[in-house]
């Protein structure tokens, strides 16, 4: 639209304000958000390729990349099964105290993640109220990986309910009949006909929980134990080169994170537009 | 139409089911399991953090609230959040007035890049003002020669939680003023209101729900905020320790019922955030964008 006018800069307006309004957008954009991520790139790509794949591929940082990485990715496909299920509850039934639970959902979204940690820690410890339970069966939930799967399962819930809930309100019941009509039982009808639809909100609500994961720190690290190689997070190990002044480090390990969160996205968003594609010419 | 058919749902009988829905004890079913997983991995943590505050009774939850520790970090985390939250107000109307009242090139792109920070993990956040303004970083020398600390400091503590609130009013906003597009502003202007008194009296009123909306998402999160404060804080108690600052290092020194004690009222912001929300969602959901459900 604007690209037909050539070199005019917006369209006219009745409305004052434009300049004013989007110069002082972009002003504090760029101070709060672009020049310090710049400030990151200008610095990663200061150790040359060599010195960034050194720090990279140390065993720790390797080490620390999978474990946030792959239980990021579990926890989120465990937030994707009960996401579903919690969303499908939400919008399909009414029973007593549904509104509560649809509250409840937001919980992490407003609940500070360090409350989050420790809450989470005193409950899983070996002597909390689940912990406790488990514990006579030699199943320890604190203090090793599994206590980060739990912590970010809890802060991830909220993404994949929020996504797939407004798209099953919209979901036409003349389809869901027409199914039914065509012979298809219940369950044909919800796996083969709903959930196919529904898929691109899913994985969507898949990837806000996986890059949220990804990236949390304070739920986690309360509960995580933080042994290297085994339950330490890349933030944490972000952090703690930066306490031992190794910006160089922090910075290469911050921009490995940023880049593989990036191409994960990105991929997401060629599946879904492949979705989209595909869906369009059946 | 759905309503009615989702009201039929709860008293037609399973032998008479629409076929629009699932068997009664595959219903039954799966609204257990969807209870259980809320109540025990979302309510419970929420009781604990209440059940172990008060584990020491309201004489031990009273002194570890009210050390002058505490009380500074009650103080700087609101002193934050009375700086973060409104110049995120500030820009999340320049921002949405630009946005969604003018067309120009590029504004899609712009309307990413304001999402930005929320795929930034909150460590980084926190890291890209170290690079700039730590004692190593690209402006230090400068700053440490002007006799300017930031890092380790409180402004470096505000830039950080702006940073990770950057988007919550914007988006409310955004999308809402596109939708309600610019008739109302023309008329005003035709009428021969100045550009500032339509803003004010025209376009404010007409997003003011959405407006307390993405503020109080805003400020739970600006008043919550961990990581990316962590990062730029430095720790030093009664000076640049917020509230979840606090509360980990008093976790740390194993001092669980004090921690619990700062955390709850941290847990207590949380509930009255979702309270509040929720009101707006229920009273104003037509008032309030298409995305205020995330």
């Amino acid at each position: 639209m604007a690209g037909a006018r050539g070199l005019a800069l917006k369209r006219p307006s009745a409305i004052p304000g434009f300049g004013l309004a989007l110069g002082f957008t972009l002003t504090y954009l760029s101070l709060i958000v672009l020049i310090p991520l710049a400030a990151l790139a200008i610095k990663a790509a200061s150790l040359g390729a060599s010195g960034f794949w050194e720090i990279v591929t140390a065993p720790r940082t390797l080490a620390a990349l999978r474990v946030s990485f792959v239980i990021s990715f579990i926890a989120a496909a465990i937030n994707v099964v009960f996401g579903v299920i919690v969303a499908w509850v939400l919008v399909r039934y009414r029973f007593p105290g549904r509104r509560l639970l649809d509250a409840v959902v937001d919980l992490p979204f407003a609940l500070p993640t360090a409350v989050a940690g420790i809450a989470l820690t005193a409950i899983y410890a070996r002597n909390g109220w689940i912990g406790g339970l488990l514990d006579p069966f030699g199943i320890k939930i604190a203090y090793t990986p599994w206590g980060i799967g739990v912590a970010l399962v809890f802060i991830g819930l909220p993404f994949v309910v929020r996504t797939v809930q407004p798209v099953l309100e919209d979901f036409e019941r003349e389809i869901e009949e027409a199914a039914a009509s065509l012979g298809a039982s219940r369950r044909q009808t919800v796996f083969m006909v709903m959930l196919p639809a529904l898929l691109p909100a899913i994985l969507t609500g898949f990837v806000l929980a996986f890059a949220r994961a990804v990236g949390e720190y304070g739920s986690v690290i309360f509960i995580a134990g933080n042994i290297p190689f085994v339950s330490e997070i890349a933030p944490l190990l972000i952090v703690i080169k930066l306490e031992e002044f190794s910006y160089a480090q922090a910075t290469a390990i911050a921009a490995a994170m940023l880049g593989i969160a990036f191409i994960v996205v990105l991929l997401v968003n060629l599946i879904q537009a492949w979705q989209r594609k595909r869906s369009g010419h059946e | 139409m759905s309503e009615v058919s989702l009201a039929a749902d709860v008293v037609i009988e399973d032998r008479a089911r629409s076929v629009t829905t699932e068997r009664r004890r595959v219903r039954f079913s799966l609204i257990l399991v969807a209870v259980a997983f809320l109540v025990l991995f979302l309510l419970l943590p929420l009781f604990a953090v209440f059940s172990e505050a008060l584990r020491a009774g309201f004489e031990g939850y009273w002194q570890a609230i009210s050390t002058p520790d505490a009380v500074a970090a009650i103080k700087l985390t609101l002193l934050v959040a009375a700086i973060a939250v409104p110049a995120n107000l500030i820009f999340g109307l320049a921002a949405s007035w630009a946005i969604a009242k003018f067309e120009f090139p590029g504004k899609s792109f712009l309307n990413t890049l304001i999402d930005l920070p929320f795929s930034v993990s909150p460590v980084i956040s926190g890291l890209v003002y170290v690079l700039l303004f730590g004692l190593q970083g690209y402006f230090g020398p400068y700053l440490q020669s002007q006799g300017i600390q930031i890092i380790f400091a409180v402004p470096g503590i505000v830039l950080a939680t702006i940073f990770v609130t950057f988007p919550f009013v914007a988006r409310e906003l955004i999308p809402l003023m596109q939708e309600q597009g610019t008739q109302d502003e023309e008329a005003a202007l035709s009428l021969g209101a100045s550009g500032f008194k339509t803003f004010l009296l025209v376009t404010l009123p007409n997003v003011k729900w959405a407006l307390l909306y993405g503020v109080i998402l805003c400020n739970a999160r600006a008043m919550g905020e961990f990581g990316a404060v962590s990062v730029v804080s430095g720790h030093i108690r009664g000076k640049t320790n917020t509230m979840p600052l606090h509360v980990e290092i008093l976790y740390n020194e194993y001092n669980f019922a004090a921690a619990f004690a700062v955390a709850s009222l941290l847990a207590l912001l949380a509930l009255v955030t979702l309270v509040v929300k929720i009101g707006l969602e229920w009273r104003y959901a037509d008032q309030i964008a298409g995305s205020a459900r995330h």
